[in-house]
Parts: structure tokens; C-alpha cells; sequence
């Protein structure tokens, strides 16, 4: 048995970790939550001198053409410090987009932006209140350009581009659009959202220029496919948020007294924790066997992905609110950082999906695998 | 990252799956034996092929096997229907302790015959006054000469009623703090003085027992550790305890309830295709194979030499409670028939109805929720215990209720 990281990637963990501790303290994650920026333009371009931007992208598109399993461990370490960056965006959405259906003219102009950090992606599927679906999508292309208005997006307005998904007349019904949006058939306003460290957007097209991306009438099952893959990608981050979380309501239980003695030696403190304990281990087991599946592209990725994704949206949402509980009154502070993780863990917990799609996505899967 | 063996595991595998597939009883070769019977004549032929206690050294009976190769073993063990668990207390609690704290004529007498099943152990430790906190136990013993005379009640004793030995942790001074008045024995289950009467449990079965004791004598011999040391020797014992019962989800599993929500209707609609439903069985999913690859890395882990620490718990804290709440969802769906344990009639012939009545023991019998919670807490997460009341105290002086 050999389900385990190797050391390199264990190095590289401690790198990564320590390279946050630096670059990405509180400090950092405060001054985008307080600030108007989308993002922490300084972190995220010593984020791309790292090279993490690059981590899969094939080297002939200069990446480095690293495994996923080298990809997870960055991304767990981006969730334990709330990094506020599009990484999320523009790595686990826009750049495994044009990996898996990018024409090799796209590839060639894209990736190595992407790589470089010279350009950033995002991913546009929502339009509104409800479970995104194939028959619920009103934007459109037709002979004018593109046309549409998708809410909300991520990093919508410090992208340099979207991957859109539009209604269509063929296939699966639905294509993917590439859409460079600095341009004049593009309209993107800001839209405040419970993560105030996390920038998104509202964005129009109208009649706005745009290519397909990957075939006609395939733009669903592409959708379904880069969701289990992006699925893995967000639950890394999620358990790496979580495990902060635990960390950080333990210590506050240990210096805390109450009634003559550390709020950590009451058994309603004890067994919180322990309970978070719990979920965060068996989210992080499951996430390992999302890591396994994705890097091997294994059949059982869509099973593998949406275990993943349930067990690490309970795990973070439930370590972010209890870690609030813990601290009492001063968790529900502006001056505390408890915010970061209660803030990020929901956003976390819907932006790909939320845990009802996921649980119905993981029952299609376990029924799929039965029947194979 | 993968789920591969090394190469020796491989080998391992392969030789333990040749061996188990060739010797393996019949369903003929066990007919009429009862389940002790059965048990043991499926560990005497592991026993002399040497496919007993593997991890053991070869003097006594095992093949001194490494930790990996007993978790494959395991594996490869249970793909078949083998009869077993008389042996678990003894081979999995009393010999580590024996090991570790007897004397060699003890491993020479009593290891080959525990390796062998010619001879079963249970285990004497909880009482009326003392489950959760073990070491409020009142039995006590009394030196005279060279013997050591017993005399009060255990309980939750299972097996005692077929049980050869008995490992026993007993007071012997109540005039000092509570852990350190105990010491440990082991005894003969047939000595005079020793009474068992069964407790009916609330699934209407009697696996366990009382265990009353009234001038039963011990020879000194007997003694594992120090006087007064007893607390220590017990946690040699519990140690192995959480060890020996491991993950326990046994029964009703996602599949079982898949394949009730598939068969049941809910407004005409198969069950399964309700997304409350669905829901649910996705987050038992997510749990059963969040231990299943908890369990892949902690195999990774001894496949490195290293040895699992207290963050195993969490195979019985989940499986227990998942147990019983999956049982009670699938007699749910059931509706009224759901009450229905006739096992010509219920769905899956009593299987939901039993596990729903046994699962309050999971939930309790080594460790209650609350103790594995408080162990993953102190021991993993590094929290203090809660301040205790009888700390430092005389157990003589120290308060008691009703109960």
C-alpha cells in the first residue's frame, strides 16, 4: 500500500506553506477584505514566480508539467491561508478548460499566458438564483456575437478572459464560449459577495466577440467533466481551510478560561473539536482518493470527485462556524480573523456546486458504477 | 500515490490467499458444530500451518509477521466466511499483555494454547461502579499467604461463560488515590468461588455476563506487574482493546440501503429517486469511504514501518452512530413494516431490526462515543482532561451515588 504523498511532494508542502507564511499572514487576507481590490495583485504575481500557475500545464506550453498531486498539495496550502487570489479561477477552471477541449491554436496562445501569469481565466456557468442546468442557460451565440448575462462570476473582473457556457441548438445543448472581456461587447460590474476577500462579478455580453471552445453541442458534458475535476481541486482547498480552522479554535480553547480553568477542559469544547477532528480526517482521506482518480484520470473520477467535494464542504463549513462558537463573542468581531474562514468556507461551499448537487452528483456516480 | 503492494507484500498476499483457499473449512466439515467448535477447529489448523497470531514470535505459535502483512492477512481472511471471534479478547488483549508484563514460564504455558484456540480468555475489568471510569472499580483482594482472595462483582463479561482465563484488574489497597490501589491477575475460570450468570440484553440475546466473586483464591504467581501497579498493566490491555475491535460498520452499509430505497416507494416513485433520500445515502457514502481510505493510509503507514497512534479511534466514533442511524432510516423507508422482525416476512430477513437493536452496544462496549471523543481530543488534539473530584483522594473517601 502506498496511499501517500512522496517526499518531494512533502517538501514541497512545507515550501508552499512556509512560502504563505510569509507572503499571505492575516494581514494580507484583511487588507482585500477591508480594501476595494479583487484580489492581492503582490501575492498573486509571487504566486506565479513560484511557478504554481504552471504546476500542470504540459511543458511544451511552458508549464511544468507536474503531476495533480503536486497541484493538491499547493491548493491545500492556498486554503489554510484563505490566500485572496484567482488562482481557483484561473488554475483549477480556465487553464484545465483549454487543457481538455482548447483547439491546439488556443493551447498555443493560452496556456503559456496562463503559465506565466500573464493572463488570468475564470469560468462562467451561473446566471442567477438556482441549480445551473442545460435548459436553464439563456445566453446565446448567434450571428452578431455573443450574447447573455452570467452572475456571479469569480475573479469576473481581474480575469482576461472567460470560458462561458452558452445555450445551443446541437448536441448535449449547451457550447463553451472563449470571450476576451476587454472588450467593447463585454460589460463587468463588481458584485459584493459574502467573501469580501474574493472579487466577482456580474458580466453582460452583448453581441461580444467570442470563439468556441472545444465542439458544437459539447459544451455540457464538458461542463460535468471539468466540474469533477475542478471538484477535487476546490475540496483540497476546503480541507486546508478546514484543518486552519480546527487549529486555530483549539488554541483559542487552550489560552481561554472560564470559570477558573482553560475552556479547552470542558467537554462541550473537547467533543466540538473532536467532531471536527473527525470530518476533516475522513474529508481528507476521501480527497485523497479525488487526487488519486484525477491524476490517473480514472474512470471512477466523477464517484471519487463528488465524495470528495460532500465530505470537504461539511468538513470546512462546519470547522468555520464552530471555530466562530468557540471564540464567543470576540469570533463574531471584525478584529478577528475567525470571519476569513466562516467567510470562505461558504463561498467555497457553493461555487462549484453545493453539497446538494454534489450529493445527488455522488448517488448518479455510485448508481453509474454499479451498473458498469 | 496508489494502492499498490511492494513487491513482498505481493508475495505475501499471494502465499496467505493460496494457503487460506485450499484450507479453508467447508460448509460439510463444520456441520453440527457449534459456533466454539467451529471456531476452534479453523484456528487449530491455522495454528499448526502457522497462520495463527502471524505477528507472534515463532516459539509460541505465530510467524513474526510484520503489521502490514497482518492487515493483509486480515483482508484476505475475511473475503472468506470463516468462523472466528471467540478469540479476539484473549489473543488480542490478554497475550499483548502477558508479553509485556508476564514472566517466561507464563508466555511457555499460556501463549502457544491462546495462539492454538485450545484455550479462550475473557476479560474482568468493568463493574457496576466503574465503566467509563474504569478505575473506580471496588473488587477487592486480600493477601493471604501466598494467594490472593477475591471478592466482589464484574460485569459486561463476555464470554465468561466459555472462557477458560480471565485477565482481572482488582483493588488491593483502598487507603491510596484510585489508580493506585489496583493490581492485575489473571485466573482460572474454573476456580471455586467464581459465579456467571448471563444479563439478558435489550436484543434479547446474552453474550455478556456478571461475574461475581466470593473468596475465590489467586495464587501470587498469577500477579502480572507490581502490586499497586495494576492501572498501568490495564493500559497495556485497553490499548490493544481499540486495536482488537477497529472499525466496526459492519451490518447495514450503503449498499443494503441503496438497494431498499431502489425496491421502496415514496409517492409511487422509487425511494432512491428522492432527493432527501439521495442525500442521505451520499453522506453514509462519504463516510464509509472516508474510513475506508483512513484505513489505506494508515496502512501506508505501517507499509513504512511507522505504527497507527490514537487517531484510529475514529473508526469506531463513526461507525457505530452511522450504524444505527442507517438502520433506523432504512426501517424509515420501510414505513409501518419497518417494526417487522419476523425473518420470514421483514425486508432483508431481520437484518435492519437486528442491527438497530445491537448498535446502542456498538456505541458503548469499548469506549463509549463520548470516551472516543475525549481520546481524540487529549491524545490527538493535545486538550487538557476535565479537572476530576477525586483527584489526589483516598478512593475510601471518595463520594459515590446511587447508581
Amino acid at each position: 500500500m502506498n496511499f501517500e504523498f512522496s517526499e518531494e511532494q512533502e517538501l514541497l508542502r512545507e515550501q508552499a506553506r512556509g512560502f504563505l507564511t510569509e507572503h499571505c499572514p492575516p494581514a494580507a487576507v484583511r487588507a482585500v477584505l477591508d480594501g476595494d481590490a479583487d484580489y492581492d495583485p503582490a501575492l498573486w504575481q509571487k504566486i506565479v514566480e513560484m511557478g504554481w500557475t504552471a504546476t500542470v500545464i504540459p511543458e511544451e506550453f511552458g508549464g511544468l508539467g507536474l503531476s495533480y498531486l503536486e497541484l493538491v498539495v499547493i491548493a491545500e496550502e492556498l486554503g489554510r491561508a484563505v490566500a485572496p487570489v484567482p488562482f481557483s479561477s484561473s488554475v483549477y477552471l480556465a487553464t484545465e478548460a483549454l487543457i481538455a477541449c482548447g483547439s491546439q491554436e488556443q493551447k498555443d496562445k493560452w496556456l503559456p499566458l496562463l503559465a506565466a501569469g500573464e493572463a488570468i481565466g475564470t469560468f462562467a456557468l451561473s446566471e442567477g438564483n438556482g441549480r445551473p442546468s442545460v435548459k436553464s442557460l439563456t445566453t446565446r451565440m448567434d450571428q452578431a456575437g455573443l450574447n447573455g448575462r452570467k452572475l456571479p462570476v469569480a475573479d469576473g473582473r481581474a480575469a482576461d478572459f472567460a470560458i462561458v457556457v452558452g445555450a445551443s441548438d446541437a448536441g448535449d445543448g449547451a457550447s463553451w464560449y472563449l470571450v476576451e472581456l476587454d472588450q467593447d461587447g463585454v460589460n463587468r460590474e463588481a458584485v459584493r459577495t459574502l467573501d469580501f476577500s474574493r472579487g466577482h462579478a456580474v458580466i453582460e455580453f452583448n453581441n461580444a466577440k467570442a470563439e468556441l471552445l472545444g465542439g458544437e453541442g459539447a459544451g455540457w458534458s464538458a461542463t460535468e467533466r471539468l466540474l469533477d475535476r475542478a471538484a477535487v481541486l476546490f475540496a483540497w482547498e476546503q480541507v486546508g481551510l478546514a484543518d486552519a480552522a480546527m487549529i486555530q479554535a483549539r488554541d483559542y480553547a487552550m489560552g481561554r478560561y472560564a470559570f477558573g480553568r482553560a475552556i479547552a477542559s470542558y467537554q462541550a469544547i473537547k467533543h466540538k473539536l473532536a467532531n471536527m477532528y473527525v470530518k476533516n480526517t475522513l474529508a481528507r482521506s476521501n480527497c485523497y482518493y479525488g487526487a488519486w482518480a484525477l491524476n490517473t484520470d480514472s474512470a471512477e473520477l466523477p464517484l471519487a470527485a463528488a465524495t470528495a467535494r460532500v465530505g470537504a464542504i461539511k468538513a470546512a463549513v462546519f470547522a468555520a462556524e464552530e471555530n466562530v462558537q468557540t471564540h464567543g463573542g470576540m469570533g463574531f468581531t471584525w478584529e478577528f480573523d475567525c470571519q476569513f474562514y466562516y467567510r470562505r468556507a461558504k463561498l467555497l461551499g457553493v461555487n462549484v456546486g453545493s453539497e446538494g448537487y454534489w450529493q445527488d452528483r455522488l448517488i448518479t456516480a455510485y448508481e453509474q458504477n454499479n451498473a458498469a | 500515490m496508489d494502492f499498490n503492494d511492494t513487491q513482498e507484500e505481493a508475495a505475501f498476499r499471494a502465499e496467505a490467499a493460496a494457503w487460506l483457499k485450499a484450507n479453508v473449512p467447508t460448509p460439510d466439515e463444520l456441520a453440527g458444530l457449534d459456533d466454539i467448535a467451529a471456531a476452534k477447529l479453523w484456528q487449530k489448523r491455522k495454528y499448526d500451518a502457522g497462520w495463527a497470531c502471524i505477528r507472534w514470535e515463532k516459539q509460541y505459535g505465530g510467524r513474526e509477521a510484520t503489521a502490514i502483512e497482518q492487515v493483509i492477512w486480515n483482508q484476505e481472511e475475511a473475503k472468506f466466511n470463516t468462523p472466528g471471534g471467540v478469540f479476539v479478547i484473549g489473543q488480542g488483549m490478554a497475550a499483548p499483555t502477558l508479553m509485556t508484563w508476564g514472566k517466561p514460564e507464563h508466555h511457555e504455558r499460556f501463549l502457544p494454547k491462546l495462539a492454538s484456540g485450545e484455550e479462550i480468555w475473557c476479560q474482568l475489568f468493568s463493574e457496576p461502579a466503574g465503566g467509563s471510569d474504569l478505575a473506580a472499580l471496588r473488587t477487592k483482594a486480600e493477601r493471604d499467604g501466598d494467594d490472593w482472595v477475591i471478592n466482589g462483582q464484574k460485569i459486561w463479561t463476555s464470554g465468561a461463560h466459555y472462557s477458560d482465563y480471565g485477565i482481572l484488574v482488582v483493588r488491593t489497597d483502598p487507603n491510596v488515590a484510585k489508580h493506585k490501589g489496583l493490581s492485575y491477575f489473571f485466573l482460572d475460570m474454573k476456580s471455586p468461588g467464581v459465579e456467571i450468570k448471563p444479563i439478558k440484553q435489550l436484543t434479547g440475546g446474552a453474550n455478556f455476563n456478571e461475574v461475581y466473586f466470593t473468596d475465590v483464591r489467586i495464587p501470587d504467581s498469577q500477579r502480572l506487574g507490581e502490586v499497586g501497579q495494576g492501572w498501568q498493566v490495564a493500559l497495556t490491555t485497553l490499548m490493544n482493546e481499540r486495536a482488537a475491535i477497529g472499525g466496526g460498520g459492519a451490518g447495514v452499509n450503503v449498499d443494503v440501503a441503496y438497494r431498499i430505497a431502489s425496491e421502496v416507494m415514496i409517492d409511487d416513485k422509487p425511494a432512491i429517486e428522492d432527493s432527501a433520500v439521495r442525500a442521505k445515502l451520499a453522506d453514509w457514502y462519504v463516510q464509509e469511504s472516508g474510513l475506508r481510505f483512513t484505513g489505506y493510509r494508515s496502512m501506508t503507514a505501517m507499509s513504512r514501518g511507522e505504527i497507527p497512534g490514537p487517531e484510529n479511534s475514529i473508526g469506531k466514533l463513526v461507525g457505530a452512530p452511522k450504524t444505527q442511524e442507517m438502520a433506523s432510516f432504512c426501517m424509515d423507508l420501510l414505513e409501518m413494516s419497518g417494526a417487522i422482525w419476523d425473518e420470514k416476512l421483514s425486508t432483508e430477513a431481520g437484518l435492519l431490526q437486528l442491527t438497530y437493536m445491537g448498535a446502542p452496544g456498538g456505541r458503548i462496549a469499548g469506549g463509549t462515543d463520548e470516551i472516543m471523543a475525549n481520546i481524540i481530543a487529549e491524545r490527538v488534539l493535545g486538550m487538557p482532561q476535565e479537572p476530576r473530584m477525586d483527584k489526589g483522594m483516598a478512593f475510601s473517601e471518595v463520594p459515590t451515588g446511587s447508581n
